[in-house]
């Protein structure tokens, strides 16, 4: 098999993955300094960068693949499962070095994701995962963005190992329940899953405070979910979200909508989960963490998103008696909280409020749609209606119309 | 008043224009007086021949501006808008009078301002994610050169990220305004390039185009969401663009494939791995077999959000037990007891009672972590009497596996657990409780009481008795 018939498998088998973040790791590059020659190939900047964007939307910017899509592993909502009749492949550890370098070289992307289906033992699988990404850094001095997927019982010598070569490391909890991975996936154990995340926080806390320790994912730890695949409600999912954010310090956690996979089990729905219900928990994961809402209030009106309305508007809907608030007095926090105003122009809205009484055409420059916080923000020239505030009207007003929704999911 | 007039060295050249603002503004030039061109092809009344344009002048003085203008021009003064360099010296003359201009963001000038800046960070950015190089082979060895469209001036702003990324390749990026050279040690910028001066292909776009195929996930059709952030002005630089309209057009019929087929007869599982049950790393004695069962332990709900069970830590035939309340962030992260600040706190004072820690056994009256989530931290919740009593009885079998000869209860939980019923530690503490039938009990302060008062005196204070209280304990060790 040449190395595009192999990398068409892997590469299918590997973008049910939603990560694609290549930020946030330390700062390196191969320039020559003092006029040596340069070092190695690569370089990270803070911010990652988005070399592509495929039709669905999603970024590419690593290299994201399996080292091989065979697995002992039988869970049903994977298309690699080893029950499935998909084509499998294996590359060897020098074909993805090479093909990473070769991707990199000419600009297509800022580093490599790796994982693996789990053959012969977690440790196996791990030790060859680990030493593609040895040989980018060692061989050819690689500065570029490494992503290792981990395998929960891989030995704590190979994931030092992992930590010392990637950026960011990352193990899947895959379900929000104990029971629904039991159903859904047999072979995998939340325990030693939550386990080996506790493990990859304590040695990224350790690298950090402790100036001798060996490096370990500057860029932390992530991990996915995915939605609609069994009974979990939106609430069910974002309480675990919160509990993973609290306990692992991770740095995102994945919502993936269970899409329909070539060669699926009968044991899952036929139907795709809403793409807008991905959207929506993302919205909520965000509003928890940069906006101060609890899981409480976010679904305070029941365990399933809204569909048809973002949960920042769901939530003043609900909560009409918080407004309207005064735009020239209202605190941080209670700006944050209004529909349609977002970090930056509140920032800008406190910057500006200490010059001049902020006005309809100052929000519009400052680029609010004035449509969206009218009914709930009092302006030097504009009065909010109470009635408007307390009608049904102000649904209609505010949530786009169903035609166009359908056209979203 | 003459229109006093600059004449820049090119459409990018911000240091001509910093140093001509310095001099204009040291002659207090108001900004509707200046005539700024560019020299460059998009300055359509630059006249050459024109006697009054800007003659070199000595360097003027230097006037102190916010960081954030320097940022704000450095990035805006390369738009292509013929009006930038008007703009920002207008900016600059006000920023220069009350540095607290910049403060609001309503401001129709500033707000121009950031328009450009962010435009030309945006094609800044674009730049660095979209060009794609070609590999030429010549007799030096490979070069690699790309062919790229900015919107702005860009290419000398943007061509130190391609040397600290690409310095070990010897590279050209070719843009219709300037092209930049990359050598392997120096970075050299010439005159703008036409699209047929770069190579038109390379073997390797192919297999790039197969993972861009292959990545896409037709069940999830996105086509705005890449539009806005891939417009179509790039599409005809990228190789794998050609793919896009094909993969849209067949994404439909894929997903009605994959969801209309009939789930196939499972293929015969293969034995990829054989899953050995866990060698034990520890003899099966009766408090290890309890250690394990602990893990599995659903009594009560607080096992769902924990991470693991943290059983009991020590000497399997110690003579002293001490419980605490639960495990907290640190004891569930590592899955051993006392290892947090309490127990580090405890490990203090009972040095200072005479106590040699490691005959002591350690455990808590509730072995999962209870705790709230709140942003990044977890913040520690009281058990309830529910769940006290629902884990009561895994301490009775270690009590019953130890047998020791006295139970030190720290804190109202431990207290609860070990003896039974609610007890108030201000009237229990520091005696010994003896027992007939079961081992003697001491009642003291949990240490993350100590930690959490506020008053210094009063912490040394309650130190102290805590301490005196330990020292009840040491007796009870010696006597092994």
């Amino acid at each position: 098999m040449d190395i595009a018939a192999k990398l068409a498998i892997l590469a299918d088998a590997a973008k049910y993955d939603a990560s694609c973040a290549s930020s946030g790791t330390s700062k390196r590059h191969s320039a020559p300094v003092r006029g040596g020659p340069a070092r190695g190939l690569g370089s990270t900047e803070g911010a990652g960068i988005c070399h592509s964007y495929a039709p669905d939307g999603r970024c590419i910017s690593l290299l994201k693949v399996l080292l091989t899509n065979a697995c002992a592993f039988d869970c049903l909502y994977c298309v690699n499962r080893a029950s499935s009749n998909v084509p499998r492949a294996r590359f060897s550890v020098q074909e993805v070095v090479d093909l990473t370098l070769d991707f990199y070289r000419r600009n297509y992307i800022e580093g490599l994701f790796l994982s693996s289906g789990v053959i012969r033992s977690p440790d196996y699988t791990m030790e060859h995962v680990v030493r593609v990404a040895k040989s980018l850094r060692l061989d050819h001095g690689f500065k570029g963005y490494i992503h290792l997927k981990t395998i929960p019982d891989a030995s704590p010598e190979l994931i030092s190992e992992a930590g010392l070569y990637a950026d960011r490391l990352s193990i899947n909890v895959e379900l929000p329940d104990e029971a629904s991975l039991r159903r859904l996936a047999p072979e995998k154990d939340g325990r030693s899953v939550r386990r080996a995340m506790a493990g990859l926080r304590g040695r990224i806390e350790e690298a950090k405070v402790e100036r001798r320790a060996p490096r370990f994912a500057p860029a932390g730890q992530s991990t996915q979910m995915i939605v609609g695949a069994d009974a979990a409600d939106d609430r069910a999912i974002l309480k675990t979200s919160s509990t993973l954010y609290a306990g692992y310090q991770l740095r995102r956690v994945y919502y993936s909508a269970f899409s329909p996979i070539p060669d699926s089990s009968a044991a899952l729905p036929l139907k795709p989960a809403p793409l807008m219900r991905e959207h929506r928990l993302y919205q909520a994961d965000w509003l928890m963490r940069f906006y101060g809402f609890s899981v409480d209030e976010i679904t305070e009106g029941g365990g399933m998103l809204d569909l048809a309305m973002d949960p920042k508007l769901a939530w003043a809907l609900r909560n009409r008696h918080f407004f309207p608030l005064d735009v020239q007095r209202a605190s941080r926090e209670e700006l944050m909280r209004v529909p349609g105003l977002g970090r930056t122009t509140v920032d800008r809205i406190l910057s500006s409020r200490r010059f001049r009484a902020v006005r309809s055409a100052d929000l519009a420059r400052i680029r609010v749609s004035l449509g969206k916080v009218a009914p709930f923000l009092r302006l030097a020239d504009h009065r909010p209606s109470i009635a408007l505030l307390e009608s049904e009207r102000l649904v209609e007003r505010l949530v786009p119309r169903p035609r166009q929704l359908a056209l979203a999911l | 008043m003459t229109p006093r007039r600059v004449v820049l060295a090119g459409p990018a050249d911000v240091a001509g224009w910093r140093a001509a603002a310095r001099r204009l503004l040291a002659d207090g030039v108001p900004a509707e007086a200046v005539v700024w061109s560019s020299g460059g092809a998009e300055d359509l009344f630059c006249d050459a021949a024109d006697g009054d344009a800007e003659a070199p002048s000595p360097p003027a003085p230097s006037f102190s501006v916010p960081r954030a203008f320097v940022e704000l021009a450095d990035a805006g003064l390369l738009h292509s808008d013929p009006g930038r360099f008007d703009l920002f010296y207008r900016l600059l003359v006000r920023v220069v009078a009350d540095r607290s201009a910049l403060g609001d963001a309503a401001d129709p000038d500033l707000v121009r301002a950031r328009a450009l800046a962010k435009a030309v960070r945006r094609d800044k950015h674009k730049m660095t994610a979209f060009v794609r190089f070609r590999e030429v082979g010549t007799e030096a060895g490979p070069r690699f050169v790309a062919w790229f469209e900015p919107d702005h001036h860009i290419v000398e702003a943007t061509a130190p990220f391609f040397v600290r990324r690409f310095a070990a390749m010897r590279w050209s990026i070719l843009t219709p305004g300037r092209s930049a050279h990359w050598d392997g040690q120096d970075l050299l910028f010439a005159d703008g390039a036409r699209r047929a001066d770069a190579p038109d292909g390379d073997a390797l776009e192919a297999v790039w185009r197969t993972y861009y195929a292959s990545i896409f996930n037709p069940a999830r059709l996105k086509v705005s969401a890449m539009r806005a952030e891939m417009p179509k002005k790039y599409w005809r630089n990228l190789p794998e663009a050609p793919l896009i309209s094909p993969l849209i057009a067949g994404a439909a019929r894929r997903t009605a494939d994959m969801v209309a087929a009939e789930p196939p007869a499972p293929k015969k599982g293969q034995r990829l791995m054989s899953k050995p049950k866990p060698e034990r790393l520890i003899d099966e004695t009766a408090i290890d077999a309890l250690r394990d069962e602990v893990d599995g332990c659903r009594n009560c709900p607080l096992w769902a959000d924990a991470t693991q069970a943290v059983f009991g830590e020590g000497p399997g035939d110690a003579e002293v037990v001490v419980v605490g309340e639960q495990p907290g962030d640190k004891e569930d992260i590592a899955g051993r007891p006392f290892v947090g600040p309490a127990g580090a706190l405890f490990d203090r004072a009972a040095g200072e009672a005479g106590l040699d820690r490691s005959r002591v056994y350690v455990t808590n009256a509730v072995k999962h972590f209870k705790f709230e989530p709140r942003g990044k931290f977890r913040l520690h919740k009281t058990p309830a009497p529910s769940e006290i009593a629902a884990c009561r009885p895994w301490l009775e079998r270690e009590l019953a596996v130890i047998r020791p000869k006295l139970v030190v209860a720290m804190g109202a939980t431990a207290a609860r657990a070990v003896v039974g019923k609610p007890v108030k530690i201000g009237d229990t503490r520091g005696r010994i409780l003896e027992s007939a039938e079961g081992p003697d009990v001491l009642v003291t302060v949990h240490p993350s009481f100590l930690l959490r008062l506020p008053d210094e005196a009063r912490r040394r204070e309650e130190f102290e008795r805590f301490v005196g209280d330990l020292r009840l304990v040491a007796p009870f060790v010696k006597a092994a």
